[in-house]
């Protein structure tokens, strides 16, 4: 069973997935933020690769990957920080990030070597489906990783219940049309996620884009089985230049009862 | 010459056409986020039928011919022709209305936004043209236009900003990477994103996810449709030994080349900007600079560092500032159906002063690379060539201004 699968297994309510992005605040910060994850109380780490033209992320995430690129971040210097987190960091952890690095770097090799340093799945939202099927899926499944499909409140339920066969691990449902950081209100997406909620799916599903304090992770959580923070958590890493103290407040703040 | 058949392209038999997925050889496809498929999607499948429908094709050709200015002249160019002894005609595209080619393509999105019931209009900008082509053509439909333009561009292109304020346009600047022409494509693209419902992206070049490139280069052919017949009337055959046209994203160049893509006796030449020099650092010569990558949704040749991030380009010309290129130029180099060359920014300036006093024309910036293959081609005295003058010069007189001081 894999990590994911494990944590699903476990755990079906309220699971809450932050996004960090690699090489952020400084290019060495990255192990040390997922530790300090999950020591604060996530449950799964989404590590965003920077790229330099990040289309589906809001400024926040643009921001921090630019630093991380001027930092000198690249998915070899990440391989090489990961080398050994699988010593200390036991939560689930996927990759996210845009199709045209990883081709660079290889997709094959890159498959390869997430496994191998303990990578759990991959999140690619410029991966279609078409490419997918035809070429890449394969070997995303050779090396035994999740690959998670997004759905939007545009997509259709045929569709929805074609990448959720696609998909393994967890769905990723975008909660609502926009890019990452937006202000749009959760509130308004209720109906949505009830309806993914009643289609049957074979994955579970984690709500995206908007969740960033409390209100809002409870507000996704109930219609689905978490939800992922991004944008929000990486305002908080660059406001408190103590990665230790920014998590706690952050992540305390969220899961405060 | 033989067709690349990759595993993505079993169906495309013509390079004119790409397949169902929108490969053309292995280029191309639609990489972009699920955010993004309904829209694209919905384009994609209704595009050929709506382009195709009689009455869009008549209203298309009559605003083509009464508020274009179509067709523009073939101009038989002999002192040109004189200094590099062959017959040189210009395809005068700088004679459209708003100066340049881009108009074709606006004029055909917006009846299609307009059948497609998008009631707002986004769109990215580099020099400014294809702002100004757009919110032109808003403005003729009275829809709301949203121009996405890097914040430098701003500052370079003041006199486009002003035509595009005054034309009922908002111009927003994109501030984010390099503040460009790729950082104005990103942002349009996330507008899109966060506005799925009533919103049309007319893309300015034939980059961009399928149907896109495609769809551009059909709105485009126009080109090289006028040029068979007005050729067949000057020299009696509808083809010419070459056809030389500027590329950044290449949407005039798809246009020039379209209906002589299956016509092997015809070569097609490219001429990309050089910037400073190829291999100066600063220069916008993607094919050889490039490698297949994927920008802005379509996989193609791209000019980034060896970690897969997408590098700036440079040129003296804002127009051909574009790290990438359209698909189907990729397709055209990798499979060798065209010559690629470069012109770097001092041989441009060279060629745009020669055609001035040689012709009275004071061709774009962008336009004057394609001049530029004049010299780097040994034409046979019979050769027939043809050169894409894509747009006017008026824009660049400031760098003119500055060259002949």
């Amino acid at each position: 069973m894999s990590r994911i699968s494990e944590l699903f297994a476990r755990k079906k309510e309220r699971v809450l997935n932050v996004y960090c992005t690699a090489g952020f605040p400084q290019v060495d910060s990255t192990v040390k933020v997922m530790k300090a994850l999950q020591a604060h109380g996530a449950d799964l780490i989404e590590l965003g690769m920077p790229y330099s033209d990040p289309l589906a992320d809001g400024p926040v995430i643009q921001h921090s990957s630019s630093i991380a690129i001027a930092g000198g971040m690249t998915i070899a210097k990440l391989f090489e920080q990961l080398k050994e987190f699988r010593k200390e960091i036991r939560l689930p952890v996927v990759l996210m990030g845009y199709m045209n690095p990883v081709l660079q770097y290889g997709f094959e090799k890159f498959c390869s070597d997430a496994a191998a340093v303990g990578i759990d799945g991959l999140i690619l939202p410029d991966l279609p489906i078409y490419e997918f099927e035809t070429e890449y899926g394969a070997i995303i499944k050779k090396h035994g990783l999740d690959f998670i499909f997004l759905v939007t409140p545009e997509t259709s339920v045929e569709r929805i219940k074609k990448l959720d066969g696609l998909s393994s691990g967890f769905l990723y449902a975008v909660s609502s049309s926009s890019t990452t950081g937006s202000n749009k209100n959760i509130g308004d997406t209720e109906q949505y996620l009830q309806q993914l909620k009643g289609l049957g799916l074979r994955n579970p599903v984690l709500v995206g884009f908007g969740i960033k304090d409390k209100a809002s992770f409870d507000a996704a959580s109930k219609h689905a089985n978490g939800a992922i923070i991004g944008s929000a958590f990486i305002k908080a890493l660059e406001t408190n230049p103590s990665v230790e103290n920014s998590v706690k407040a952050f992540m305390d703040s969220i899961l405060v009862r | 010459m033989t067709e690349q058949v990759t595993p993505f392209d079993k169906l495309r038999v013509t390079y004119k056409q790409p397949s169902e997925q929108g490969y053309y050889g292995s280029f191309g496809g639609a990489y972009i986020p699920e955010m993004l498929h309904r829209n694209v999607e919905e384009l994609r499948t209704k595009y050929l039928e709506i382009i195709n429908e009689e009455g869009f094709q008549k209203e298309f050709r009559e605003l083509l011919k009464d508020y274009a200015g179509r067709p523009t002249p073939l101009y038989h160019a002999k002192r040109l022709s004189d200094r590099y002894k062959a017959t040189v005609y210009l395809k005068r595209e700088d004679l459209c209305h708003t100066g340049a080619h881009k108009i074709n393509n606006t004029i055909g999105q917006i009846l299609l936004a307009e059948r497609l019931g998008k009631k707002r209009i986004i769109a990215e900008t580099g020099a400014g043209q294809h702002g100004v082509a757009t919110a032109t053509v808003c403005a003729l439909k009275g829809v709301q236009c949203i121009v996405y333009m890097g914040e430098k561009d701003i500052e370079r292109q003041a006199p486009n900003v002003a035509r595009m304020k005054m034309l009922g346009a908002t111009v927003i600047p994109a501030t984010s990477g390099s503040k460009t022409l790729k950082d104005a494509t990103n942002e349009a693209i996330r507008d899109w994103i966060n506005n799925p419902n009533d919103t049309h992206y007319i893309i300015g070049s034939v980059v961009g996810p399928h149907p896109y490139p495609d769809m551009v280069a059909r709105f485009q052919s126009v080109i090289s449709e006028e040029m068979r017949w007005q050729l067949k009337e000057k020299t009696g055959s509808e083809l010419p030994n070459y056809v030389i046209a500027c590329v950044g994203g290449g949407s005039n160049a798809a246009g020039a080349f379209y209906h002589y893509l299956d016509e092997p006796s015809v070569q097609l030449v490219a001429v990309e900007a050089a910037g400073e020099g190829v291999n100066s650092g600063k220069s916008a010569a993607t094919t050889q600079l490039g490698k297949p990558g994927i920008l802005h949704g379509s996989k193609s040749l791209l000019m980034q560092t060896e970690d897969g991030q997408v590098v700036e380009p440079h040129s003296i010309s804002a127009g051909l500032d574009y790290p990438g290129i359209g698909p189907l130029h990729a397709h055209l180099f990798e499979s060798g159906r065209a010559v690629f060359m470069s012109a770097t920014d001092n041989k441009a300036l060279n060629a745009a002063f020669e055609l001035a006093k040689l012709e009275g024309i004071i061709p774009a910036l962008e336009s004057a690379h394609a001049l530029h293959a004049l010299k780097m081609i040994n034409f046979k005295k019979s050769d027939v060539v043809v050169i894409c003058l894509s747009g006017r010069g008026d824009k660049d007189l400031a760098t003119y201004m500055e060259h002949m001081k």
